[in-house]
């Protein structure tokens, strides 16, 4: 069977930690990138079969990351779960808008994140 | 529109109201009682002291008996039914119902100032919710510090066979989390604490660095030799520096003010300034640049200028944000609205290096004129690769005189009573 990949986007050091136990734990590949600017090349370099990215990310926005992703022929249809937290309507708007597959606001629960990623890639 | 009582009338009517006989008036102000008959059948022009010693001995406000306080009353009426046009107030008769009922005039534009105050806070509230950096910062760090203590926690208490080492990782992680998150609600609660205070407005950080350069008047004397080593003790000493933010930019602000003491002491200044020189026949002589001059004159005091007349200084960064503000009598600063693009501190930004001087005349204040020099200069404290820091800076001072040609400003446009300028923003209060 071929191995899972999961690309997280994150520059949180300690939440990077726990959801690479949490995935890895159900047999996930688990790479992660924390630079916004250089994001979208380690997407497009890596090919996983699901990017979990982060709004806030230093040098460049999530949004922007996402909004590039889809304009690209061989991301476009990758699945993106966002992570952010701020939770506001036009948030959740602006990132359907943008084409993330689903969006998910912080705190989180470990459950919550690896039922989205089963069901986004699995 | 009926016409307001004359000052005469009016003595008459606070007379009556009191139930004090118009001998007895006459005699406690010094005059006769036919002269005071014809001051009250206004056949007598009055004013001056006479008017203070009559206002004096009914208990009055002279304002009152010569009419200037309805006029500001009534003014400030017209500005409530302004307002409320659906109530359809009678705006010509403002000023007769602030001579007539003066106890319900003062109410009526009390309320009215009162509302523009809530409107003015409400104002800020949403500015701040939407644009406070603080705010939003504090808000993502102590959620993401709860999004890793969640997981963290609910990975260990999961059971099962965690190895040790991941254990003792996550443990790790908690205890440095919490921490942070102590941290990050510290600063929150400081922060909002400083809101609710006596300084109105509340406070981003620099508004506490505002605050704490007014109340020392912007002088530093423990730093004026130049030694730096003193500036942790003097920030946390400083009461009214609340947040680390505040108390970050009160350090960063302090080491600054320590090299340029260092760079150039304040006799240095003092006596070249006595002697007539220019700021920038200063730097050139003492070997720097004018900022420093503007900066170092900026703490001098009243009684230290060669005319008793203290300087004003205002600064920016590329974005036109203001980043220190030490304002003049007459020349205010903005606090929550961009500043007047006609200001030569903006001119400077766009043309790095070339001083930019100016007499600016305030709109609204047809006798308030000022002296300005700006220069703008640009850093890379990342190196020539790295992004350009511009920064720009403008002295101030009183023109004396009302000689020559002057450049129009104003604070920001929604003070501004310029209606026709061309740089206006959006309408003006006051149109």
């Amino acid at each position: 069977m071929q191995e899972r990949r999961v690309l997280l986007i994150e520059d949180e050091p300690n939440i990077i930690e726990a959801i690479r136990f949490i995935l890895s734990r159900d047999g996930w590949r688990v790479d992660t990138h924390s630079d916004g600017s250089t994001a979208l090349e380690a997407i497009q370099r890596r090919a996983p079969d699901l990017v979990i990215l982060d709004v806030m990310l230093p040098n460049r926005s999530g949004y922007d990351i996402l909004h590039d992703l889809r304009g690209a022929e061989e991301t476009r249809e990758t699945p993106v779960l966002m992570l952010t937290a701020r939770g506001q309507k036009k948030d959740r708007e602006l990132a359907e808008k943008l084409g993330a597959s689903r969006f998910m606001t912080k705190p989180f629960s470990n459950g919550e994140i690896l039922e989205t990623v089963r069901e986004l890639a699995g | 529109m009926e016409r307001a009582p004359l000052t005469g009338s009016r003595i008459r009517s606070y007379r009556l109201e009191r139930a004090i006989r118009q001998s007895d008036l006459a005699e406690a102000c010094e005059i006769s009682a036919s002269y005071l008959n014809l001051i009250e059948h206004n056949r007598r022009r009055i004013g001056g002291a006479l008017l203070v010693r009559i206002a004096k001995a009914l208990d009055v406000d002279p304002a009152y008996l010569s009419g200037v306080a309805e006029v500001r009353l009534a003014t400030e009426m017209d500005a409530a039914a302004e307002a409320h046009p659906e109530a359809s107030p009678e705006r010509s008769r403002a000023e007769e119902l602030a001579t007539r009922f003066p106890g319900w005039a003062r109410l009526i534009a009390r309320q009215q100032r009162e509302v523009r105050r809530l409107e003015q806070v409400i104002e800020r509230l949403g500015d701040r919710l939407t644009h406070d950096p603080f705010l939003s910062a504090s808000m993502h760090n102590a959620l993401s510090s709860v999004t890793s203590i969640r997981s963290s926690s609910a990975i260990l208490n999961q059971g099962g066979d965690i190895e040790p080492e991941w254990q003792a990782r996550f443990h790790r992680n908690i205890f440095e989390d919490s921490q942070r998150l102590t941290e990050a609600m510290e600063d929150l609660v400081g922060y909002l604490d400083a809101d609710g205070g006596d300084a109105p407005g509340g406070s981003l950080p620099q508004d506490d660095l505002d605050r704490w350069l007014v109340s020392v008047n912007w002088r530093i004397d423990a730093l004026e030799d130049g030694d730096a080593s003193q500036i942790g003790q003097i920030v946390s000493e400083a009461e009214v520096l609340t947040t680390r933010a505040a108390r970050h930019l009160a350090t960063t602000y302090l080491e600054r003010y320590a090299t340029d003491a260092a760079a150039l002491p304040l006799p240095q200044l003092v006596e070249p300034l006595a002697a007539g020189a220019t700021a920038s026949q200063v730097a050139q002589s003492a070997g720097v640049d004018l900022p420093v001059v503007f900066r170092r004159l900026a703490v001098l005091r009243a009684d230290e200028t060669p005319d008793g007349e203290p300087y004003g200084l205002v600064a920016c960064d590329a974005s036109g944000t203001l980043t220190y503000r030490k304002p003049l009598s007459g020349f205010d600063l903005p606090r929550y609205s961009a500043a007047c693009p006609f200001w030569p501190l903006f001119t400077a930004l766009q043309r790095p290096m070339t001083p930019v001087i100016d007499t600016l005349s305030m709109s609204g204040r047809e006798e308030a004129r000022f002296d300005v020099q700006a220069l703008a200069q640009v850093s890379y404290p990342a190196g020539f690769d790295g992004p350009a820091v511009s920064e720009a800076w403008m002295l101030i001072r009183s023109h004396l005189g009302d000689d020559g040609r002057t450049t129009r400003v104003g604070t920001s446009c929604r003070i501004c009573p310029e209606t026709a300028c061309v740089g206006r923003r959006e309408p003006s209060v006051f149109v």
